[in-house]
């Protein structure tokens, strides 16, 4: 027995010697150490402009290399390839002057001619990419021109909305590489990819950015992503030392965690996520006709809302890791978040049940029933899988019992789920989130115009079916429009006014931004946006012996 | 005599010939019922990339379209019969990756997997059945009942966790997944060979316990025993999936789930056509097995 | 002596099943409170006077969730379970006494339901299935499902058995003293399959309990808030990397005893009619 394990020492000593002898010929190791996390899907593209997934999002922030970044601490816009940046008044040209001396991690240079390709490329009507879409907001070509090869400009055929921003989300990708996209100008490259079980990124050894001291980062060797859509499996190996961030931690692996170490949980508070229910206002949809009654009503709509007690929600389901959601902003976002909206709808019974009775509603017996006495019953349907939405649709379910509403709770796959929201309409109640990566309103657009297959509540209307609808239309177009942010933000305060009243979506909780980072993690510090932990991954560190918690 | 024997393994090779031909017609059978079930099933059509609100218009279209089901089942499946007679056996739609390299690549992973857990289920019920039937003891009958009752009761993804948490190999989540069941027709089988009524005599009158077990017991439990591996099989290949999906193994298991989820098409058909023909083999050649037994025995 | 000792074993099998059903039936007086209260103030809490086994997340009192929880799952799941016995002895016992063509035919039936896809089936069904369906009759509706489904392996086996006897003497001389075929297969083919029979209804149970469960990410089986053993199982899954909360394994070790109990009342009869 003895023999054996000195056996499996010299083993893994040679190998461990052999791998750095090539690491060493392949890349001037900094000892940083590998950092591992997990993601929680396949990657679905390793092409940044293709990127839709969360996997790939988590690759291409690693990988690649942008012209802008969003300091996702300060929320600030910060020069990354390009030193300065202008955006037109007219919010449609914006010139960039790029750094220079640069190159790929294969060693082709960086000019601007690959910031023209990538543009080209991203705007290819083909592609059919959020980032690309993110960029259209009207029919035309994109120009862009060389001035110098340090300078360059791109002018869009009409205003584009928060122009600047959205180049955080463009990784540039090179004209000329024989490697094509896997050649890339981020802190690290993907090295090797096991389908189903792991990618593996290492440094690019040709990055551009040093720290304070003139040292090159990224400080790190390697990243191991292992591919592991089970939170359970996840914490158990965090636990055992194998992995070192957890990214939305849940929070009763938060509480777990921070019953037995304390210090590697963080509640950085709200987040943008935000939970939601709606009820289906379409007007084809295969419901009997009191039904579409009660949900068209913006009366019935609001009595639910206030029927349901979202400190309860928060308070049990997230265990305290949640606020009451206001509206569709999430108070985290500072900026476009209406102050004005102070406090989420409070919970009374009472309240809703008079509103109701005021619309005709009676309650006989415990049951509630229309003024032609139809019982009140309706499904909520969820995904399934998601453990807080089926607990805060149970809650629901016995909140609404209170004041006579028979509520059936039903999870399915997400397929079918998706093909009663957008196709058949069959379904009463939907409860779902929704994430929202970035900080500006324009991401929302398609949720919030009638005309939009993401009009959930009643998608793709041909003209807008009330005259609330077509004010937030009316809204949403003004502020896409315009490049002063006050006029913007007036108009987008008063989108969210409309949403709150007229409630078209029952914004239930914004979850808090809970993450787990390893103690031999160092450089981290955790904060709401995506990606939470490892936003700073080119100055993280690895360091000490990765020990188990007990 | 000769000539008897020669009549005999002509015969035996038509059976196989049969009885391949049979395995072909059900394994395309099973393809064509797998594509028309995921086909019918509803969420064929969508794509979960549609939810995106950056996504305009036409995008959203354009990925509908992209999913847009084949209108005449039948024809898509007999065209990728035709492919698949070249070789080509279609494209994942969720891994946008060529189905017969997803295939071999994860095939190895999932057969270690299947085998070794078969081979581990196997070894402990019949070691357990037999020593049950040998001791005829009630009490350590009990014990071996509430030991597979327990292990039958777990569910498999607490089974997968655990082997997770103590850092055990996944083939050991599958045989625990198996063993209770095997375990339980190998235990119901064997007593009831130890009780009939010559074996007792046998095993009164002092006869040596393999000679027993070769001799009268074997004959008597094999068609139904092999007939169990046959199945057992079937039933490891289940257990795989949520193995493979929970302890990150990249097998054909986990990416029948991810396929299941995803309502890949042309990756859920050739996975149905892989299984029924690893359950057919399975189960055909218990089937051979037993029948020579029993011509032999006769 | 061996005779008295099983039948005490079996005896004390009887008498924890009855236990179990009284206790289950008597649920509305031991847990009056019901299955669907929210002790909102109280989640997640360990034993107390107040809740003998906890609460669970959103603080449901879990004595009376594996109460309600085991009427359903013992009443439905041993239905399911005799349904596909049934199934599974008349085809899989008739195809491999009938011999021949009939055997190969079921035998490649029993093989392709035992290779397809069945998940996108129960999907369907769904489908098809209102969406205000109580959870009484959603968790019924997968239960009958289960049995009828859930022959196929058994079959296989069954078939095998019944295809040895076929060629057995005792039953060539019957049939050559003429006794008809329906009624040598009720007699003497049947009462042989039953060691495959009992393991085979033995093992649906437990089996169709935790598929039940899985069942639920279909929006099938049982719907909140109604309990079911299997749903209380799947509190499992989280514990394994959570720790130490032995209360919440009692679901398991009662599912492990009924299922066991079962085991000893079948197995007494078999040895019996052997």
């Amino acid at each position: 027995m003895v023999t054996k394990s000195r056996n499996a020492i010299l083993v893994s000593a040679l190998r461990v010697s052999a791998l750095c002898i090539v690491l060493a010929g392949f890349a001037l190791a900094q000892g940083g150490g590998e950092l591992r996390f997990c993601l929680h899907s396949e990657p679905k593209t390793f092409d940044p402009l293709k990127v839709e997934d969360d996997a790939s999002v988590s690759i291409r922030y690693l990988t690649g290399g942008v012209l802008l970044r969003i300091n996702r601490q300060t929320q600030a816009l910060e020069p990354e390839l390009a030193q300065s940046w202008k955006v037109s008044k007219d919010a449609k040209q914006i010139t960039f002057k790029l750094r220079s001396g640069i190159s790929f991690s294969d060693g082709t240079p960086f000019s601007a001619e690959d910031v023209v390709y990538t543009v080209r490329q991203l705007m290819d009507p083909a592609l059919h990419s959020p980032t690309g879409d993110s960029f259209r907001s009207g029919p035309g070509i994109v120009e862009t021109r060389i001035i110098s090869p340090t300078d360059i400009s791109i002018t869009f055929p009409a205003p584009v909305a928060g122009l600047d921003r959205q180049f955080d989300q463009v990784a540039i990708l090179s004209a000329h590489s024989p490697k094509k996209e896997m050649a890339v100008l981020g802190p690290f490259m993907v090295a090797d990819y096991k389908p189903g079980a792991t990618v593996l990124l290492v440094r690019n050894p040709n990055y551009w950015k040093t720290d304070a001291q003139g040292k090159k980062l990224p400080y790190l060797d390697s990243i191991r992503l292992d591919i592991q859509p089970n939170r359970d499996v996840e914490m158990l190996r965090f636990k055992r030392g194998e992995v070192d961030l957890i990214n939305s931690l849940d929070s009763e692996y938060f509480d777990k965690l921070w019953q037995i170490a304390p210090q590697v949980v963080h509640d950085a508070g709200p987040s943008l996520d935000s939970e939601q229910m709606w009820f289906n206002q379409v007007e084809k949809s295969p419901l009997p006709a009191y039904k579409k009654t009660w949900f068209r009503s913006a009366s019935f709509r609001r009595a639910i809302s206030e029927a349901i007690n979202r400190d309860d929600l928060s308070r049990v389901v997230f265990r305290g890791h949640a606020q009451p959601a206001v509206g569709p902003i999430s108070p985290a976002n500072k900026f476009w978040f209406n102050a004005k909206l102070s406090a989420a709808a409070a919970y009374s019974r009472d309240a809703a049940l008079k509103a109701l009775q005021g619309e005709g509603f009676q309650l006989q017996n415990g049951t509630l029933k229309d003024k032609d006495g139809n019982e009140v019953v309706f499904s909520i349907i969820t995904n399934s899988g998601n453990k807080y939405r089926e607990r805060m649709a149970t809650m629901i379910q016995e909140d609404l019992g209170k004041i006579g509403i028979k509520v059936n709770v039903v999870t399915l796959d997400f397929p079918s789920l998706i093909e009663r929201m957008t196709q058949t309409f069959e379904y009463e109640a939907v409860l779902l989130g929704l994430t929202n990566t970035g900080l500006d309103p324009n991401e929302q657009m398609n949720v919030w115009l009638s005309s939009s297959e993401n009009h959930q509540w009643n998608p793709s209307e041909k003209t807008p079916e009330t005259a609330w609808e077509a004010e937030i239309d009316k809204l949403m177009r003004e502020q896409a429009s315009s490049a002063d942010a006050r006029a913007r933000k007036k108009a987008f305060d008063r989108v969210q006014e409309i949403v709150v009243d007229e409630v078209p979506f029952i914004y239930l909780v914004n979850r808090n931004a809970l993450s787990a980072v390893a103690a031999d993690v160092q450089g981290a510090s955790p904060v709401i946006l995506s990606p939470q932990t490892f936003w700073n991954a080119d100055r993280l560190e690895v360091k000490g012996e990765r020990l188990a918690l007990k | 005599m000769p000539r008897h024997r020669q009549f005999a393994s002509s015969a035996l090779l038509q059976k196989i010939a049969r009885h391949s031909l049979a395995l072909v017609a059900t394994v395309l059978l099973g393809g064509f019922l797998a594509a028309v079930l995921v086909r019918l099933a509803p969420g064929f059509e969508v794509d979960e990339r549609q939810l995106d609100p950056r996504l305009n218009s036409e995008s959203v279209h354009a990925l509908v379209q992209a999913r847009a089901a084949p209108h005449n089942i039948f024809s898509f499946y007999v065209r990728s019969l035709e492919r698949a007679i070249h070789g080509d056996l279609g494209t994942s739609i969720s891994l946008g990756q060529p189905v017969s390299s997803l295939l071999r690549e994860r095939a190895p992973l999932t057969l270690r997997l299947v085998a070794l857990g078969l081979i581990l289920s196997w070894t402990s019920a019949m070691a357990l059945g037999l020593s049950a039937a040998w001791l005829r003891t009630t009490a350590y009958d009990a014990l071996t009942t509430v030991l597979s009752g327990t292990f039958l009761c777990i569910p498999a993804a607490v089974l997968a966790l655990l082997s997770v948490l103590w850092n055990l190999p996944g083939a050991l989540a599958i045989a625990l997944i198996v063993f209770p069941q095997v375990h339980r027709y190998a235990r119901n089988l064997l007593a009831k060979a130890y009780n009939l009524p010559h074996i007792i005599t046998a095993r009164a009158k002092g006869l040596s316990e393999s000679r027993i077990l070769f001799w009268h017991v074997v004959p008597v439990v094999a068609p139904q025993l092999l007939a169990v591996a046959g199945v057992s099989v079937n039933i490891a290949i289940g257990a795989a999936i949520p193995v493979e999906a929970l302890c990150g193994l990249a097998g054909v298991g986990q990416l029948a789930w991810q396929a299941a989820l995803a309502r890949d098409l042309p990756l859920l058909m050739n996975v149905t056509i892989l299984v029924t023909l690893v359950t057919l083999l399975a189960n055909s050649s218990a089937d051979v097995i037993g029948h020579v037994l029993r011509s032999q025995q006769a | 002596m061996r005779l008295f000792r099983n039948n005490a074993w079996r005896t004390l099998a009887c008498a924890v099943l009855l236990v179990v059903v009284v206790v289950s039936l008597a649920a509305n007086w031991l847990a009056p409170a019901g299955y669907a209260k929210q002790y909102r103030e109280a989640t997640d809490a360990a034993p107390s006077g107040q809740h003998w086994l906890g609460t669970d997340e959103i603080g449901r009192d879990r004595f009376a969730r594996v109460l309600y929880g085991t009427r359903i799952s013992l009443l439905l799941a041993p239905a399911a379970a005799l349904l596909s016995t049934l199934m599974a002895a008349l085809i899989g016992g008739l195809a491999g006494y009938l011999g021949g063509t009939w055997t190969r035919a079921a035998m490649a039936v029993t093989d392709l339901f035992l290779s397809l896809p069945w998940l996108f089936l129960l999907i369907t069904v769904r489908a098809v299935m209102p969406l205000n369906v109580t959870p009484l009759a959603s968790v019924v509706v997968t239960f009958l499902l289960l049995g009828l489904l859930g022959w196929t392996s058994a079959a296989r086996v069954l078939c095998a058995t019944a295809g040895s006897l076929r060629d057995s003497d005792f039953v060539r001389q019957a049939r050559a003293l003429g006794v008809r075929p329906l009624r040598l297969f009720w007699l003497h083919v049947l009462p042989n399959l039953k060691p495959v029979l009992y393991a085979q209804f033995w093992i649906s149970i437990p089996v169709f309990i935790l598929t039940e469960a899985n069942l639920g990410i279909l929006g099938l089986g049982v719907a909140e808030p109604m309990p079911s053993w299997g749903s209380l199982l799947r509190e499992l899954e989280g514990l394994v990397s959570l720790g130490e909360e032995p209360w919440k394994f009692v679901p398991l070790v009662l599912l492990a005893v009924v299922v066991t109990s079962f085991q000893f009342v079948l197995s007494e009869q078999q040895e019996a009619a052997a």
